[in-house]
């Protein structure tokens, strides 16, 4: 059983108190909603999620304060306000704070900041989808398995590929590139995972996949159904998980034959993908970049090419939100987002991630420590190193300081917590020391001293028994004697 | 280019200097090959200078070779520090170099180690073009790893991007040696060509090369006694290894190459039967095993000498396991029979199970002499889960490592480096008059004694017949009742002799 708490403050505006409002003020309420995630094999989660309110008496808006992680500030403006656009109810800003029109009765207004919750922090499915190894299939929508698995740190590569350099010289400036769009993003990150950033650039990398020729529009098509068939072929060029202990996320940028240009990427209806490119679940995403045939037919190739980096990056930071779950699709009507600006992603979003992966630490700390009791119980004489001992004890307290934490609402501390206690489980169930086949199993055992204890055994038996025989005999002669 | 990518990063992440790995397939025969360009010892050598800004350098070579494993799916994770050796002498830092504190420098060899076409993929795969265009069309495995002699190499070091050294860039240069014999495995002519040797020729260069040339070695460069076809582009002369050579080159990237034919194929005919052997290199050495028996040997290396007048110092780098004890007070170095005592010495003992032998010694090599460097051992007995699964096969002792500034015969004057860097690289000289070569001897095969493996069955199988049957009889003595039996019918050996009677028409027993 894990609490999660949002703490959130709610300001209300000149007139936009709700008339059924308790007095005295300040007011706390805590609202809980219990999210049961069915599973089967131990540990099962069930999450009550209390909200706390706390009502201001102060009538002035108060100017945006910095709040801390995991929490939310709600403003609530008067219903006729012109502060808010018609039509939306909800204004949600940058860094955890929000802009709610007013409605008459307190338990319309609970409902709308439960709403307002489910966006800013978490609903029930953001959270199975973070526990979704422990879920049995079926419950699940097909998005659920999406999102990156947490860990500690990610790598993400830049590769171009240019599978025709006869005709194409392609000159990209990765790394002001980098620099000035990716950065940010990831500075923004840092608080979740370690990142680090490399690019290369690949020749005669070809795409598994022959498009075909449209006549149409004059232009080669990549269907959606062989999209999956593209990333294999290119996989064993791209090299990099020998060298890296974490995740690598690759973004490709794929420069087409002279022989294939235009190449235009289809979707399912059959209509071409604006940005012309796809990406794949917890593997990254892949563009297609378009050269323009030249305009004289003397020119000469090579032909140059310089990437347009902000098109590019555009694409392959979506994709990057994309592929950590931060997508703004499931967002109700009448709610309006603002955008992340220069630093990608809200504050807010940042929470979402910062939730997801503390809940699936912990899971993934209580199935490490539990298979570890497993293997202990199933070899009794298996010796425990005191390094390993002391391991354990580190996960432990770290995830009950985690689960603390996240019922008191403080999302920092719980989250860097449950990162403790996974490296600290890792660390303790990998050790070298407690492989299985170390230790001779019981069977072995025995092959080794029944060739030696039968025969010397045998005897014994035999004579063993003839004495059964002999006193049972002797038992009943005194009778028959008689 | 991909794997650079991933080689660069750990450069950059875990701050390594540099690093030079090897690969080797059997043995260079120096007195029929001459001076190899490159050599590499048997087996798989791994040597790396590590940056300052490294503070546990035992950890970081650790995580190295085992990343370079991967990489190059050798098994250079075997290496630990039961064969890592820290030179003081040997092993200079080529490229920049900010210091040279050698505790910074780890040197691995694992002579069991073979190279075949898992590390040549890898390998090409390093390459801007692949193997899809340029010179490394040609290397197709199956007609690489028909040879004499294999071995491919990977350096990377850093140097100065332009003459003022501003900026540095890291320079990474891939090296392969074969030897085709076509006199003894061919019809017996020394005629050889591209197709002959690699069943394919070239038809372009890489587009991302500045540069793609074949150099051809037409030294006696009499018109008289070798054809080469088709005409090269240009001929170029120099003096490479202290000898006065002539290549005809053909560059890749100049038009007129490809324009009579679609694809270039290199032929070299002798037009008279060709007598001379090759020229005796300066430097070479030798190393052997010498004494009998499974309790002591001994180490000889011969090392020759064989310029007409100039002597010159050479460092000798040994790296025996511990295994094999040295005695070093038996060390004896003899050149042209009286002793010769190194300017030089630097020895490390061995620790049993962690930490090889080393020997560094530097010895000047008197003119046109042999020195003859002993030293006995003694074989240890192993623990016996510490033998390979074949140890009648023998333990290796990696090569020696023999670096010198050989004097040449020929004077050379100061090569133009602009114009050809690959071939002055290649082929070094720091002034004209000496250059720089390295050389490795023979690896050893070394028999230890082991113990007979089948001890534990026999043992077990022995004491369980004895104890059952001696104790069963002996038991069985002590606790057996005697009583009176009535005879019997017969037991079934009575029975089977009737029926036999029966059907003979004989009476029954």
């Amino acid at each position: 059983q894990v609490q999660l708490v949002v703490p959130m403050a709610v300001v209300f505006g000149p007139g936009s108190v709700p008339g059924d409002l308790p007095r005295p003020l300040p007011f706390r309420d805590v609202q809980e909603m219990e999210i049961s995630v069915n599973c089967e094999r131990p540990p099962c989660l069930s999450l009550p999620r209390p909200l706390l309110m706390g009502g201001l008496a102060d009538a002035a808006l108060h100017p945006l304060q910095d709040t801390t992680l995991g929490s939310l500030t709600v403003y609530v403006v008067p219903e006729t306000s012109s502060l808010l656009p018609q039509g939306i109810n909800v204004y949600v800003g940058k860094h955890r704070s929000a802009l709610v029109r007013a409605v008459g009765s307190l338990a319309a207004l609970q409902a709308r900041l439960r709403e307002v919750t489910q966006v800013m922090s978490f609903t029930a499915a953001s959270i199975a989808a973070a526990l979704s190894d422990r879920v049995p299939d079926g419950r699940l929508s097909p998005d659920a398995r999406r999102d990156l698995k947490s860990s500690l740190g990610y790598e993400i590569t830049f590769s171009l590929l240019n599978p025709d350099p006869k005709s194409h010289t392609v000159d990209w400036d990765i790394e002001g590139a980098v620099n000035r769009y990716v950065k940010p993003v990831l500075d923004k990150l840092s608080l979740v995972a370690n990142f680090s950033v490399d690019s290369q650039i690949l020749y005669y990398a070809v795409l598994g996949v022959t498009p075909r020729y449209d006549k149409e529009s004059s232009s080669f098509l990549l269907s959606a159904h062989s999209l999956p068939h593209v990333i294999n072929p290119v996989e064993a060029r791209l090299g990099s998980s020998a060298a890296s202990l974490y995740p690598v996320l690759n973004f490709l940028l794929y420069v087409p034959e002279r022989s294939h240009s235009p190449l235009y990427i289809q979707d399912k209806d059959g209509a071409p993908v604006s940005t012309n490119a796809f990406h794949s679940p917890r593997w990254g995403g892949i563009m297609v970049y378009n050269v323009e045939a030249p305009a004289s037919p003397q020119a000469s190739f090579p032909l140059h090419v310089d990437v347009d980096m902000a098109r590019v990056m555009e694409v392959f930071l979506a994709q990057l939100r994309l592929l950590f779950g931060l997508s703004r699709e499931e967002v109700p009507p009448e709610f309006l987002l603002e955008g992340p600006g220069n630093e990608g992603l809200a504050d807010w979003e940042l929470d979402h991630l910062l939730w997801a992966h503390t809940v699936e630490n912990i899971a993934t700390v209580s199935t490490t420590l539990t298979s570890l009791a497993q293997l202990l119980d199933k070899i009794g004489n298996i010796v425990i190193k005191d390094d390993v001992a002391s391991e354990v004890y580190r996960a432990v307290a770290s995830v009950q300081s985690a689960v603390t934490k996240l019922s008191l609402g403080h999302l920092h501390a719980a989250f860097q917590a449950s990162k403790e206690a996974v490296t600290s489980s890792e660390r303790a169930f990998f050790d070298p020391s407690l492989l299985h086949l170390l230790y001779f199993p019981d069977d072995q055992k025995f092959a080794i001293y029944i060739p030696l204890f039968l025969p010397m055994a045998v005897p014994i038996l035999l004579s063993l028994a003839k004495i059964v025989r002999e006193t049972r005999m002797r038992k009943k002669e005194p009778t028959k004697m008689d | 280019m991909c794997a650079f990518a991933s080689l660069s990063w750990e450069m950059d992440q875990e701050k390594r200097g540099r690093f030079h790995d090897f690969s080797g397939l059997g043995f260079w025969r120096t007195r029929y090959w001459g001076q190899p360009p490159l050599q590499a010892p048997a087996g798989a050598e791994l040597w790396v200078w590590f940056q300052p800004t490294v503070t546990d350098v035992d950890k970081a070579w650790k995580e190295l070779s085992n990343i370079l494993s991967g990489i190059f799916c050798a098994s250079l994770n075997f290496i630990d520090s039961t064969n890592t050796v820290i030179p003081t002498a040997s092993f200079k830092p080529l490229g920049l170099a900010n210091g040279t504190d050698h505790h910074l420098l780890r040197y691995a060899v694992l002579p069991r180690e073979v190279v075949c076409t898992e590390n040549l993929t890898p390998w090409k795969k390093l390459l801007p073009c692949g193997s899809k265009a340029g010179l490394a069309v040609l290397l197709k495995a199956e007609r690489l790893f028909h040879s004499s002699y294999h071995s491919q190499a990977v350096h990377i070091r850093p140097i100065c991007r332009d003459a003022s050294c501003l900026a540095v860039s890291w320079e990474l240069r891939q090296t392969l040696t074969v030897v085709f014999d076509f006199f003894s495995s061919g019809q017996g002519k020394k005629d050889w060509s591209l197709f002959k040797m690699f069943s394919r020729t070239l038809t372009d260069s890489c587009p991302l090369a500045s540069q793609s040339k074949v150099y051809v070695d037409i030294s006696p460069k009499n018109k008289e006694l070798l054809e080469v076809s088709p005409p090269p582009t240009s001929v170029h002369e120099a003096v490479v290894q202290g000898d006065k050579k002539t290549y005809a080159v053909y560059d890749l990237l100049s038009p007129s190459l490809f324009n009579t034919s679609r694809s270039l194929n290199v032929q070299l005919k002798w037009k008279r039967p060709q007598d001379t052997e090759m020229p005796i290199p300066t430097l070479h050495a030798q190393r052997y095993v010498g004494g009998y028996g499974l309790q002591t040997g001994e180490i000889c290396t011969l090392i020759y000498n064989t310029h007409p007048y100039r002597a010159f110092p050479v460092i000798l780098l040994e790296t025996v396991p511990w295994y094999l004890r040295l005695y070093v007070h038996t060390l004896t170095i003899i050149t042209k029979g009286k002793e010769n005592k190194p300017s030089y010495i630097h020895y490390q003992p061995a620790q049993d199970r962690r930490r090889p032998h080393l020997l560094e010694m530097l010895i000047q090599l008197p003119a046109n002499s042999v020195t003859k460097i002993t030293i006995q051992f003694e074989r240890a007995l192993l623990k016996w889960t510490e033998y390979p699964p074949d140890p009648n096969h023998g333990f290796y002792v990696g090569s020696s490592v023999l670096s010198a500034l050989v004097p040449s015969v020929t004077a050379m004057k100061d090569m133009d480096v602009e114009q050809s860097p690959l071939f002055t690289s290649l082929f070094p000289s720091s002034d004209g008059s000496s250059y720089f070569v390295r050389l490795y001897t023979e690896p050893l095969l070394v028999n230890l004694p082991t113990p007979d493996f089948s001890m534990p069955y026999n043992v077990i199988c022995l004491t369980c017949t004895v104890v059952a049957v001696c104790y069963g009889s002996f038991y069985n003595l002590l606790t057996r009742t005697f009583h009176v039996e009535e005879p019997s019918r017969g037991g079934l050996a009575k029975r089977l002799a009737n029926v036999i009677r029966k059907f003979r028409g004989v009476p029954p027993l």
